[in-house]
């Protein structure tokens, strides 16, 4: 399964970009879409919401599931994926492509801190 | 715990099946896309291992008279070899222990399928009911064990076309049998086959039933005649859009067969007197079972949400799902009796009330939306 070295992780199998202006974007990982399947809606949230890491951030669901998206860090809504909210299976064909919101961190090093692609890679073997 | 597994575990993986513990069952949910398998049910065929659920031979002298205690639905209506009959056998509270289909073989000779989480239960109640009674039948569960049968449902506008490629020597014996009927068709390619049109999406098609050291073969033959594998993901979204109940979800033994929609199963009609019998009388019926489609935008219809009548008055989903056929999510649900039709109801979802119309089952039979 497909894991890009140049991303960091969350345990919930969420994947953060750090953008080049400190801005974060985030999306769910290839792992995620495939153990939801065909996915069939999305929630995204409002921009402008302040999150604490680890507040319920966004839904993704799948035809079996509902899954809860986490917010990375603690952080303010910046802008949201509208096109993935509309055509939710655009993720299971490109979970790296398809970010759902992207975050401005209230901690700059809180990225940082995040699982870096080989520890994420440890918590899905089984 | 070690998962069980049917004859047609190896193919499933071969073929990249994601496979789940399906009630202690080590069985594929899907195979890639489950709204594809859906939808090649649909406009195709598909087909499903079904080995996990249990044919039961019932055999001896004066079957009739015991299915006729044991079982809610009249077997009085078998009277051609080869019908097949839907019906509940019930507890003495009127409580489901489980939905099956009985098929009329001979005089001597009854067949049951039950489903895979409560074949135990159900050998053993049967069992109960031949000592209660002194029947002195002989039941024998084809799953476990010796000379077991495994499952493979073929279904879709294609399917029984496909089937009779695959077994050209059942084509004459089932050519021209009606749904809800069975032809046992020995020396075919595969061995003994029990090919019933019967199933579980609301398109035509063929169960099938062969020795189990069979299956993988006739299985890999499907395939190479273009029948898709589908996994347990597209087996609920089919049948939730036949209206079609799933045990253990729409109905328990806790649960009266009336308030799940199957009334048209229970015989109150005539004289005869079965295990429940007596229970139903006494309850009647508590609430309505209906279906729903989603209105709003907010999230996707799923067992155990609250539904709120317009009365106030509270319901339940039993099964939801996104129905890929219909691009909405849909629900069988356990409502008041003040619930109408055509009635808005409100589903919780999360910390939304959405609005959800009531529709009368099924959503989609024959490859045609029916509820809109």
């Amino acid at each position: 399964m497909n894991i890009p070295t140049d991303l960091k992780y969350t345990e919930s199998h969420e994947w953060v970009r750090r953008e080049e202006d400190g801005s974060l974007t985030v999306g769910i990982t290839e792992y995620a879409q495939d153990a939801l399947g065909d996915i069939v809606f999305v929630e995204l949230p409002q921009v402008g919401k302040a999150f604490t890491a680890g507040d319920d951030a966004a839904v993704v669901e799948s035809v079996k599931a509902a899954s809860d998206i986490y917010a990375p860090v603690s952080g303010t809504v910046l802008a949201v994926n509208q096109p993935v909210a509309d055509a939710p299976d655009s993720i299971n064909q490109d979970a790296y492509g398809a970010w759902l919101f992207k975050l401005t961190p209230s901690d700059a090093g809180a990225y940082d801190k995040l699982l870096d692609a080989d520890a994420y890679g440890k918590t899905t073997d089984h | 715990m070690t998962l069980k597994a049917t004859p047609l575990n190896s193919a499933h993986r071969a073929l990249g099946a994601k496979m789940v513990d399906f009630g202690g069952w080590d069985m594929p949910v899907n195979y890639g896309s489950q709204i594809e398998e859906h939808n090649a049910v649909r406009g195709d065929a598909g087909m499903f291992d079904v080995s996990h659920m249990c044919v039961v031979d019932v055999r001896g002298a004066n079957i009739r008279a015991f299915l006729r205690g044991l079982l809610a639905n009249n077997v009085d209506k078998l009277q051609a070899p080869g019908k097949a009959l839907y019906s509940c056998m019930l507890n003495p509270e009127g409580g489901v222990i489980d939905d099956l289909i009985v098929y009329f073989l001979a005089e001597d000779w009854f067949r049951i399928v039950v489903n895979a989480g409560t074949a135990d239960k159900d050998v053993a109640w049967m069992n109960q009911h031949n000592s209660a009674t002194n029947s002195g039948l002989t039941i024998t569960q084809r799953r476990d064990g010796n000379d077991p049968i495994a499952l493979i449902a073929v279904q879709g506008p294609n399917a029984r076309a496909k089937v009779w490629q695959v077994l050209p020597t059942t084509q004459a014996a089932t050519e021209n049998i009606k749904p809800f009927n069975v032809a046992i068709v020995a020396d075919t390619a595969f061995g003994e086959a029990m090919v019933a049109r019967t199933g579980y999406t609301g398109e035509d098609g063929f169960e099938i039933g062969v020795p189990a050291g069979q299956a993988e073969a006739l299985w890999n033959a499907l395939l190479a005649a273009g029948v898709k594998p589908a996994g347990l993901g597209a087996r609920d979204t089919l049948r939730l859009e036949a209206g079609m109940n799933l045990y253990g979800q729409d109905m328990d033994d806790t649960v009266n067969p009336l308030d799940a929609g199957l009334a048209w199963t229970i015989d109150l009609v005539s004289e005869r007197d079965f295990i429940g019998k007596a229970a139903l009388q006494a309850k009647g019926q508590q609430a309505q079972f209906v279906g729903l489609i989603l209105r709003e935008k907010g999230g996707i219809l799923r067992a155990h949400q609250k539904v709120v009548a317009a009365s106030g008055n509270e319901g339940e989903i039993t099964s939801g799902t996104f129905s890929p056929s219909m691009q909405q999510a849909i629900a069988l649900a356990r409502v008041p009796m003040d619930v109408a039709v055509g009635d808005t109801v409100h589903v919780i979802i999360r910390d939304k009330q959405l609005a959800a119309s009531v529709v009368k089952l099924p959503f989609v039979r024959n490859g045609k939306v029916l509820a809109a």
